[in-house]
């Protein structure tokens, strides 16, 4: 009997956590320009210590663009590995993830009415700059509240319901969305198309940026408050109940929290999938179904997933970049198959 | 040991309360169970109602769409009845905190299904999440109850086997170690002998029988298993169609033609020699 405790909690998180830092430093390190690691520590010393001027120009290109693109790649992949982690446990599937139920396809839907719209209405140059992510986050949204009340059977949540649900939603929306593209100005398309399959080129602005980060670090200290419930959960709702825990709560809270973090992934980054879907599964068969560890261990897999995977994105075909959503399902796809397969066996 | 001590404490002082009054009292339930409002209703139980005391084990007992397994939820709190309510040591458990609820009230499931296999000393660990806030990790108090719960109904051997590589009728005792682990006052089971062999099923009511006077727990087990009520239970409460027809010690339920009329089949009842009832069913007669 060795139950997880508040040391070994943070001896797993300290490893992921250096882990992560290589994979950000190596991913400051590789691009269409090439820069040496020595250079590198010594400029990103200067840069935390506020002395800007004092860096060289090609580092601080590499500074400016590829540090804060780390850092989206950073938070949208825990953001999905923690939504991912959070609704497998919720709806005690294995197959849900934010994809799943339909909400990168709500918030597609929403960031294309607000890229067709912002032409038609003037807006302020600071309003326009996060008009496109606002129209997404509220697209996610939407379709994750319908998809709630499809998913309500007798005045409760139905698991099955909702995923049926979720996968019905997503349908609809992806006919709406091949519509919508077809209204499009032809210029606009490329865009878009990038967006659906994921990119994280477009970094928010400051203001932006700080909604980002402070709805990720809310969202997932809600979320994370009730790992230990979650655990529960996994056994299914009444057992879940008989053994103390508050269902109904935990539920709200879960999808509220996990719902949230998706909607700011995907506005932010559009979609990318398999992220959410297939992190969580790797860290369990790692750190095992303890939420409390599995939790934090996604959210630290998934940004390591998700940076490794955006450097590929920018150096396989330097100086042209690949959506980043299709790296990771390139990757993840096979990799999918080959955990089923591993299971049934 | 504090967890044991307040559960100690707590025991002693809702015994001495109880101790002229029954700790269960089921105060005349009944329940209707309504798919859609506007319809009539397609299950009901009418109001039924018995008393049990610490360290009794009473036997919930019918064929199968009887009302057995809701009379059980309402029991639990888990259901709000349509009309009288269910006491233990003097309080409504449908009333109770979750988490208050978890420390009094244990429920073995028909079937315990894992999404994730988990090993069997973390599954035991759950029975001791009601005692702890939500983002609790377990002390080693927890630890040294768990173990106390796996060696109470003889499976510390398998506390590091994975749940979903032991048989039934070992996954059977992890999971009333779980409920154990809870430490609670009222120990629920719902067909607890569904999906085991008779050698397991004898070798799960002994042990429910011995930890009901070992540790004062008031056990309630819904079952259809006649001969093993009639040789285990204290008080029987015989149900057809959502009615109480009747409770009673085993040896005044079990009259023959009540029996064959509830569960539509030929038998004989016998009385063995340590009193209690025995039946036996006749084939095609």
């Amino acid at each position: 009997m060795r139950p997880l405790t508040v040391s070994r909690l943070f001896v797993q998180c300290g490893i992921l956590s250096a882990i992560l830092f290589c994979v950000m430093v190596a991913a400051l390190k590789f691009g269409a320009v090439h820069v040496s690691l020595y250079g590198l520590g010594r400029d990103l010393l200067l840069y935390i210590l506020g002395k800007t001027t004092e860096i060289s120009s090609d580092y601080s290109l590499i500074l400016n663009l590829r540090l804060p693109r780390i850092f989206l790649g950073v938070l949208v992949g825990a953001s999905l590995s923690i939504a991912g982690t959070s609704f497998q446990a919720l709806l005690r599937n294995p197959l849900a993830d934010p994809y799943v139920l339909g909400v990168s396809n709500g918030a597609a839907v929403g960031a294309i009415v607000a890229l067709l719209l912002e032409p038609r209405l003037s807006l302020s140059p600071e309003i326009a700059s996060v008009f496109t992510p606002l129209g997404g986050f509220l697209g996610a949204g939407v379709a994750i509240t319908a998809v709630y009340f499809l998913g309500r059977r007798e005045g409760r949540i139905d698991s099955n319901t909702l995923l049926l649900g979720g996968v019905i939603t997503a349908s609809l929306l992806s006919a709406i969305i091949i519509l919508l593209l077809t209204t499009m100005p032809s210029s606009n398309v490329r865009g878009m198309a990038y967006w659906l399959m994921g990119e994280l080129s477009a970094v928010p602005s400051r203001p932006l940026a700080w909604v980002l980060r402070v709805g990720f670090f809310v969202a997932a200290a809600v979320i994370y408050t009730t790992a230990s419930d979650l655990n529960l959960l996994l056994s299914g709702e009444k057992e879940a109940m008989h053994l103390g825990v508050d269902v109904r709560r935990v539920r709200l809270v879960v999808y509220i929290g996990a719902s949230a973090l998706t909607g700011l992934a995907v506005a932010m980054s559009g979609s990318i999938g398999y992220v959410g879907l297939l992190v969580p599964h790797v860290m369990r068969m790692i750190f095992g179904s303890d939420h409390r560890i599995l939790i934090p261990a996604s959210a630290f897999g998934g940004a390591i997933v998700l940076v490794m995977a955006d450097t590929l994105a920018r150096t396989i075909a330097a100086p042209a970049e690949l959506p980043v959503g299709a790296i990771t399902a390139i990757a993840g796809a096979p990799l999918f198959i080959y955990l089923l397969r591993r299971k049934l066996a | 040991m504090s967890a044991t001590r307040s559960t100690s404490s707590r025991t002693a002082m809702e015994a001495s309360r109880a101790a002229n009054e029954p700790r269960l009292s089921v105060e005349q339930v009944s329940y209707a169970y309504t798919p859609n409002p506007q319809q009539a209703p397609i299950f009901t139980l009418e109001a039924t109602g018995f008393q049990a005391k610490a360290g009794e084990v009473i036997a919930i007992l019918g064929p199968n769409a009887s009302g057995k397994s809701t009379l059980l939820q309402i029991i639990s709190g888990a259901l709000q009845p349509l009309s009288g309510r269910v006491l233990l040591n003097g309080f409504v458990t449908h009333d109770l905190e979750p988490r208050t609820r978890g420390q009094r009230i244990a429920m073995v499931q028909q079937e315990s299904q894992l999404l994730f296999p988990s090993k069997a000393w973390e599954f035991v660990m759950q029975g001791r999440h009601p005692y702890g806030k939500s983002l609790r990790f377990e002390t080693a108090d927890d630890v040294t109850i768990a173990k106390n719960a796996l060696a109470q109904v003889g499976a510390e051997h398998l506390s590091d086997r994975w749940m979903d590589q032991i048989s039934g009728g070992e996954k059977q005792r992890v999971i009333l170690a779980r409920a154990l682990a809870q430490q609670p006052l009222l120990l629920l089971l719902d067909e607890p002998t569904l999906h085991l062999d008779i050698g397991a099923q004898v070798d799960l009511l002994d042990n429910l029988r011995r930890l009901a006077a070992e540790n004062r727990y008031t056990v309630v087990i819904v079952t259809h298993e006649l001969n093993l009520v009639g040789e285990y239970a204290d008080q029987v409460v015989l149900m057809q169609k959502g009615k109480c027809l009747r409770v009673g010690a085993p040896a005044s339920v079990y009259q023959r033609d009540l029996l064959e009329q509830v569960f539509q089949t030929q038998l004989t009842v016998e009385m063995g020699s340590n009193g209690r009832p025995r039946v036996n069913i006749l084939p095609g007669a």
